[in-house]
């Protein structure tokens, strides 16, 4: 059985309920990375790794209720329009339409419900709309890059995109990223935090991209490429591309037996 | 059912364009109870050079220790309801402010309470994961807070903001990725 009941209401992301200080501190953690699945810190080939990784070792940080509430989203900050990246002030960007669709659960299988998904992304030539973007591919006028849903119900987002294109960056001689939707997600608590990348199946680039290949665990990076979607394809309109995430579950063990 | 969380990957140089939206320099709007305070400092490199495209983000307690609030669209900056969250970008020297409420001590674990702090993630282009860090207030109970217990007191000092001379409502806290100084960060 679940000792916490306020830990059901946060493992599925609903609003985070007020928590009085006066309250038992009993807080249920949340669980820790299955080893090689998260990246070091210290990641050589990805070059500006080495003067911002922190040298001494992290702290253990065992979960009060700071590490285990955080805020809830207000409906307003998402939109239609927010959800759809294809267009601006009522003209098309130009680029392969796409859907980026699929599910947020936690470690347990738990729909993570009504949690902020923010995604942002390079142009169907591989240019940001950033000042600091200087790549010589053209800017798109239609086209910003940015976009955010809440999940629904069943932890289910769906995005209308255009497909980004790849670009060249200097962190090592012809370097170019592949493909990539840029994903951030705060889940139901601070200890549920998410910044990643969704990738494309097949991209040749993948091989040799230092991000992309920053955990030990093949299987962990191989979960960053979405997966080509015929079902959800929009005949005559967009291709379809699914992507799970996977935020952190409580330690929880529900069916533990009694002592 | 085990699943296994999603790999971390780097918010890269250009997380501004998906996520300041939400950037938030005053967490509290006027008439939030709780003493006011501004937050100022910088982020640096092992080299010492300012990090121009850092981000942190702010989780607190309000005036009374307790956690809970909605995230709404902030108005130039200003969040309109107090919800503990706050999202900061350094600027072009590396440096960021921001101002909020000093929350109130919150539950710790084994019935301790926890001195009053900041939580803090910070991501930027360089860190393929986010860190986590704390920012303490100066003029409180310190050494009693359990999770400062768990620190070389020697480092302990780089997670205590300072009051900034003249001014008693601006902490500043900088933070720094290496060096002799640099901050203790949490595996959180
Ligand atoms: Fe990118």
């Amino acid at each position: 059985m679940n000792q916490n009941p306020d830990h059901d209401e946060l493992s599925i992301g609903i609003a985070a309920p007020v928590v009085p200080n006066s309250r038992p501190s009993q807080v249920t953690s949340y669980r820790r990375p299955y080893p090689g699945t998260q990246p070091e810190y210290l990641h050589s080939p990805y070059v500006s790794s080495i003067e911002r990784a922190p040298k001494q070792p992290l702290i253990k940080l065992p979960h009060t209720l700071t590490e285990v509430t955080g805020p809830a989203f207000a409906p307003a900050l998402v939109s239609p329009k927010t959800a759809d990246l294809t267009r601006q002030n009522g003209r098309e960007a130009i680029g392969e339409r796409i859907t980026v669709s699929g599910r947020v659960l936690d470690e347990n299988g738990k729909p993570v419900r009504n949690t902020l998904v923010e995604v942002w992304q390079a142009n169907a030539c591989g240019r940001y709309l950033h000042k600091r973007d200087q790549h010589d591919a053209p800017l798109d006028p239609n086209f910003t890059g940015q976009g955010r849903v809440m999940t629904d119900d069943y932890g289910a987002y769906k995005f209308l995109t255009i497909k980004p294109g790849s670009y060249p960056w200097r962190n090592h001689y012809n370097a170019w990223r592949p493909a990539h939707i840029h994903f951030s997600l705060l889940g139901p608590a601070f200890a549920t935090r998410l910044v990643t990348q969704m990738y494309f199946p097949g991209d040749p680039l993948l091989p040799f991209d230092p991000i992309f290949n920053c955990t030990a665990d093949d299987k962990a990076r191989n979960r960053l490429i979405s997966q080509f979607d015929w079902e959800t394809v929009l005949p005559e309109y967009a291709l379809a591309y699914k992507f799970d995430i996977i935020l952190r579950g409580s330690d929880e063990t529900p069916f533990e037996v009694q002592r | 059912m085990s699943l296994q969380a999603t790999t971390w990957q780097t918010v890269g140089p250009y997380f501004r364009i998906g996520l300041e939206y939400l950037n938030t320099t005053d967490l509290a709007p006027a008439g939030t109870p709780g003493e006011p305070v501004t937050v100022e400092g910088q982020i640096l490199d092992g080299n010492g050079k300012p990090i121009s495209d850092a981000l942190i983000e702010i989780w607190q307690a309000n005036a009374s220790g307790e956690y809970g609030g909605t995230v709404d669209n902030p108005v130039d900056g200003a969040a309109t309801v107090f919800s503990g969250f706050g999202r900061v970008p350094t600027d072009d020297e590396g440096r960021f402010s921001f101002s909020t409420i000093q929350p109130g001590p919150v539950a710790g674990p084994s019935g301790a309470m926890q001195s009053p702090h900041l939580a803090i993630r910070l991501t930027m282009r360089g860190l393929l994961r986010g860190l986590s860090t704390r920012m303490y207030f100066p003029a409180e109970t310190l050494n009693s807070d359990p999770i400062l217990q768990l620190v070389p007191e020697q480092r302990r000092a780089t997670l205590i903001a300072t009051q900034k001379p003249g001014t008693p409502a601006t902490l500043q806290w900088n933070i720094e990725m290496q060096g002799e100084r640099e901050t203790v960060f949490f595996d959180c």
